[in-house]
């Protein structure tokens, strides 16, 4: 019975790979439209047909939700020009991203069934999971801000993640060894795999602010998508919200990774190695908070902050678990 | 975000823009000033963010190299494989990163930096509770969510139903002639100053409270029993402040220790799935009792924890003399090296032999042959085991005054007499076997094979203090995070026909995703309340 599970595990997970890729092109000729479309709109500009800017196209993107119709109550011809062209790609991009993101969910629910646990308890488990966590935050935040321009951002690492966690992570379902044999690996694991799904979607956010901020600075920067996207500050802003959820949740782990230990091994901090990179990670997200609120320090400094925190979130989940030697030993590998 | 904030550091996004200075008119500082000026820099929220940034970074080399307190081995090993490097790394103190003094260092800076920071932070926010919302600034039409209603309805009966309507809100209110001015969100600066000072809470607990507990470490033997005394651990880790007298005397007896290992997965055969150590334990003056201990659910007992750390097999080998008299007759743990719980076992036996004798021995709890001929443990379980001994004769070296490793045999002065560089084989027994050591010394027999488990006992009264602490932290941060502070204003004015409007509008302090819609909703509310004739 076991078996089985697995093999449709693993055919739910290569399928959603497989969706996921499309989806990632899709979003890719997204981005390639909005150039093309910016140019219009610069051409129009340049006509005098009206007065679109950047500016206005932005804000314009900012106002519209979800699959809904992008309204415009400001705009001028031009910037009904944008948005007239209703944006396929991007609804197809989304679509195949929801229809992956589903066999992804069933491939991590037929792991579970496998294992007759949840799904997290060794390193290709976590990928599986986690991954699948980064994406449903990403298609649950669109309920709240349409930030469908991620979306090659997104499917582009979850796509890489789950390359390497299929190949090289890969380990048959064996029962729990008993220290991992608690309700503290079901909250513990779970809630620091979501946090990863919110710090995930604010680095790429931190990512784009990078990149419109040096536009906004008038460098030369050949990416004219960068004109349908909201301003830096905008997205600075969207990538702080996300951040502090994720922070709160990174807190939580923190804390409650350290009431497991002390039930697990005797103590609730030992300067374990995976202890002390949790440590640095919160450190560094403390430190983006602080950096956000510091004359000097607001939009690109801390957007750099922002990232750097997510590498070493991958850093910690790959090297560390790899190559560092610790009490967490639960790679499988 | 305009309006400063005199209490935060100078350099927060809420404080009011640096006035430009000119470098020829700085006053020259005396003591004073400069104990003043570097006190704030040190509280300002640069500062704040190097060192926590610096701290991360100091994180980083306690990561990469072991630890004395984590990995004690590790470090041994260490210092064995690369001298030269150790003995740098032993001047940086990088074995003990977190206790470093350049560890510590920074982040008692770094709290030092926080407490000057939330002490005059607190006592404003005293104030500010106290206090009331702001005047009404002259054009609310400059600020966030501006909007405008108007009503029939005059100023005053205006202005009254507004200040009912935001006092229903939870905001604190003031009049300031035809318009009210609100507040609300104060629990947003309290839950930061919460969430900063249990940090140090934090802090502070583990520092004093640690100092307070200890730790043991105890290998007990099925049917053996130990006390929690000083002479009976084998080892033990004193807090700062530890007194004898923190030591409750009660007695833990091992009836028994369960292991379940896996048997039906063929990935995954022998891997240990559950282990129960089932033990009696007797407080002093109460009637004994039966409990269990098992990783993940230790055992409390007059204020400490008992862990199950680590189990193993402790053959039990009886050796007699050349006339039948038994000299030695008790259990030795092993040490295992391999997941099917293949381990090493040391006896050495000074006394009652013409020769002290030491013995080297593998245990093999279930028996399989490598293709190499070699023995193996091919599962943890005791199924099939085989005990093979070397033995040694000569001095084991225990007289000389230092303190010898139960766990490792010093052969520097032994000749081995059985064994692979010795004429007579090495001795082979399975449970119940008896075979003669060589040159007529006696004989050994394996009577049979307990277990051991390895507990650590732990006490540490910093532990509740931490949690609640953390507690507190955790529910700081999220007020802190996730309530909105902002001000409201509601303005009116009449005109000649008789018609009032309304002007609303808010600021917001920190990040406040929905102040606009809060605005249009209290606009909302409040016009639909008083009877609206137009909306604008
Ligand atoms: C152990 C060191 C520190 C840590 C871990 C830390 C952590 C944090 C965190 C997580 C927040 C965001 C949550 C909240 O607003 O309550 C925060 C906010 C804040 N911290 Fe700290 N902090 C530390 C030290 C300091 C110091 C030394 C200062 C003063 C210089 C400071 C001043 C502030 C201020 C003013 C805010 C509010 C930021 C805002 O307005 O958005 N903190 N801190």
């Amino acid at each position: 019975m076991t078996e089985t599970f697995v093999s449709y595990s693993l055919i739910a997970v290569y399928s959603a790979m497989a969706i996921y890729t499309l989806a990632f092109v899709m979003f890719a000729v997204d981005l390639a439209r909005r150039s093309a479309e910016s140019s219009d709109a610069s051409a129009a500009r340049a006509t005098g047909l009206a007065s679109a800017s950047a500016q206005q196209a932005s804000v314009m993107v900012n106002g519209s939700s979800v699959g809904g119709t992008d309204t415009l109550t400001t705009a001028g011809a031009s910037e009904s020009k944008i948005v007239a062209h209703s944006p396929k790609s991007l609804k197809l991009a989304m679509a195949m991203t929801v229809l992956a993101w589903v066999l992804h969910v069933g491939a991590v629910i037929f792991r579970g069934v496998a294992a007759n646990r949840v799904p997290w308890a060794n390193m290709f488990e976590f990928t599986l999971t986690a991954t699948a966590l980064i994406v449903g935050v990403f298609l649950i935040v669109q309920f709240w801000q349409d930030l469908r321009f991620l979306g090659s951002f997104i499917t582009g690492f979850v796509l890489i993640a789950l390359g390497v966690g299929t190949s090289s992570f890969y380990v048959d379902v064996v029962p729990l060894p008993p220290a991992l044999q608690s309700a503290w690996l079901v909250i513990h694991v779970f809630v620091a795999s979501l946090s990863t799904g919110f710090f995930a979607l604010a680095a790429s956010l931190s990512i784009v602010q990078l990149m419109q901020a040096r536009r906004e600075a008038g460098k030369a920067l050949k990416l004219r998508f960068l004109d349908t996207l909201p301003a830096a500050d905008r997205l600075e802003t969207l990538a702080y919200r996300l951040t502090v959820v994720g922070f709160v949740m990174w807190t939580f782990t923190l804390i409650a990774g350290a009431v497991w230990a002390e039930r697990a091994w005797g103590r609730y901090w030992g300067w374990d190695t995976k202890e002390v990179w949790t440590f640095i990670i919160w450190t560094l997200y403390a430190g983006y908070i602080h950096a956000r609120a510091t004359r000097g320090w607001r939009g690109s400094r801390s957007a750099w902050l922002a990232i750097v925190g997510f590498l070493a979130i991958v850093f910690n989940f790959t090297v560390v678990n790899l190559f560092f030697k610790g009490l967490h030993a639960y790679s499988g590998l | 975000m305009t309006e400063g904030d005199a209490t935060r550091p100078s350099d927060h996004m809420d404080a009011p823009a640096p006035a430009p200075q000119s470098k020829v008119q700085q006053p020259r500082l005396n003591l004073a000033g400069y104990a003043r000026f570097f006190w704030r820099q040190l509280t300002s929220m640069r500062t704040a963010l190097f060192l926590l940034l610096l701290l991360a970074v100091a994180a980083i080399p306690g990561s990469l190299v072991p630890q004395i307190t984590s990995d004690p081995n590790g470090v041994i090993a260490y210092r064995t494989n690369y001298p030269d490097t150790a003995a740098v790394l032993d001047f940086f103190q990088v074995f003990n990163t977190y206790t470093s003094v350049w560890f510590s260092s920074i982040y008692l800076l770094l709290f030092i930096s926080l407490i000057g920071c939330v002490l005059p932070r607190t006592k404003h926010h005293f104030d500010a509770l106290r206090a009331s919302p702001p005047k009404t600034p002259a054009r609310l039409s400059r600020l966030q969510g501006f909007t405008t209603r108007t009503t029939e309805a005059d100023v005053d009966t205006t202005i009254a139903s507004a200040r009912r309507l935001l006092r229903s809100q939870r905001y604190r209110t003031e009049l300031y002639g035809d318009s009210v001015s609100a507040e609300r969100g104060y629990l947003r600066e309290t839950g930061n100053l919460v969430f900063h000072a249990a940090l140090v809470g934090v802090l502070v607990t583990v520092g004093i409270g640690g100092g307070f507990g200890y730790t043991g470490q105890r290998v007990v033997v099925e049917g053996y029993a130990f006390s929690n005394s000083l002479a009976s651990y084998d080892s033990f880790n004193p807090g700062r402040f530890f007194t004898d007298e923190a030591l409750d005397p009660y007695t833990v007896a091992l009836d028994s220790f369960e292991p379940v290992y896996e048997q039906n997965n063929r990935q995954a055969i022998g891997q240990a799935i559950d282990f129960t150590a089932n033990v009696t334990t007797t407080v002093r003056g109460e009637e004994p009792q039966q409990s269990q201990i098992k990783v993940n659910e230790p055992l409390s007992l007059s204020g400490t924890n008992l862990y199950l750390l680590g189990n193993g097999y402790a053959p039990v080998l009886t050796v007699r003399d050349a006339d039948e008299k038994v000299i030695w007759s008790q259990p030795t743990p092993c040490l295992p090296f391999d997941a099917n719980l293949g381990s090493t076992c040391v006896i050495k036996i000074p006394d009652g032999l013409d020769q002290q004798i030491g013995m080297l021995g593998f245990l093999y709890p279930t028996t399989g042959t490598l293709s190499s001929g070699a023995l193996a443990s091919v599962y943890p379980d005791l199924i099939s085991p085989v005990l093979t001994l070397e033995v040694y004769e000569g001095d084991l070296g225990l007289d000389n005054g230092q303190g010898s490793n139960a766990y490792a045999l010093n052969t520097d002065s032994l000749e081995q007499v059985a064994g692979r560089t010795s004429e007579a084989e090495t001795l082979r027994l399975t449970p119940g076997d008896r075979l003669e050591l060589p040159n007529d010394l006696g004989s050994v027999e394996l009577t049979s094979i307990p277990r051991f488990v390895s507990l650590d006992v732990h006490h540490d009264p910093s532990q509740l203090p931490v949690l609640l602490f953390s507690v507190l932290l955790f529910a700081g941060l999220i007020t802190s995070l996730f309530v909105p502070r902002r001000r409201m204003w509601v303005s009116a004015r009449t005109d000649a026909s008789g018609t009032t409007t309304i002007e609303y509008a808010a600021l917001a302090r920190g990040d406040d995703p929905n102040l606009e819609a809060a605005v249009t909703d209290f606009a909302e509310k409040h016009s639909q309340q008083l009877g609206v004739r137009v909306d604008s």
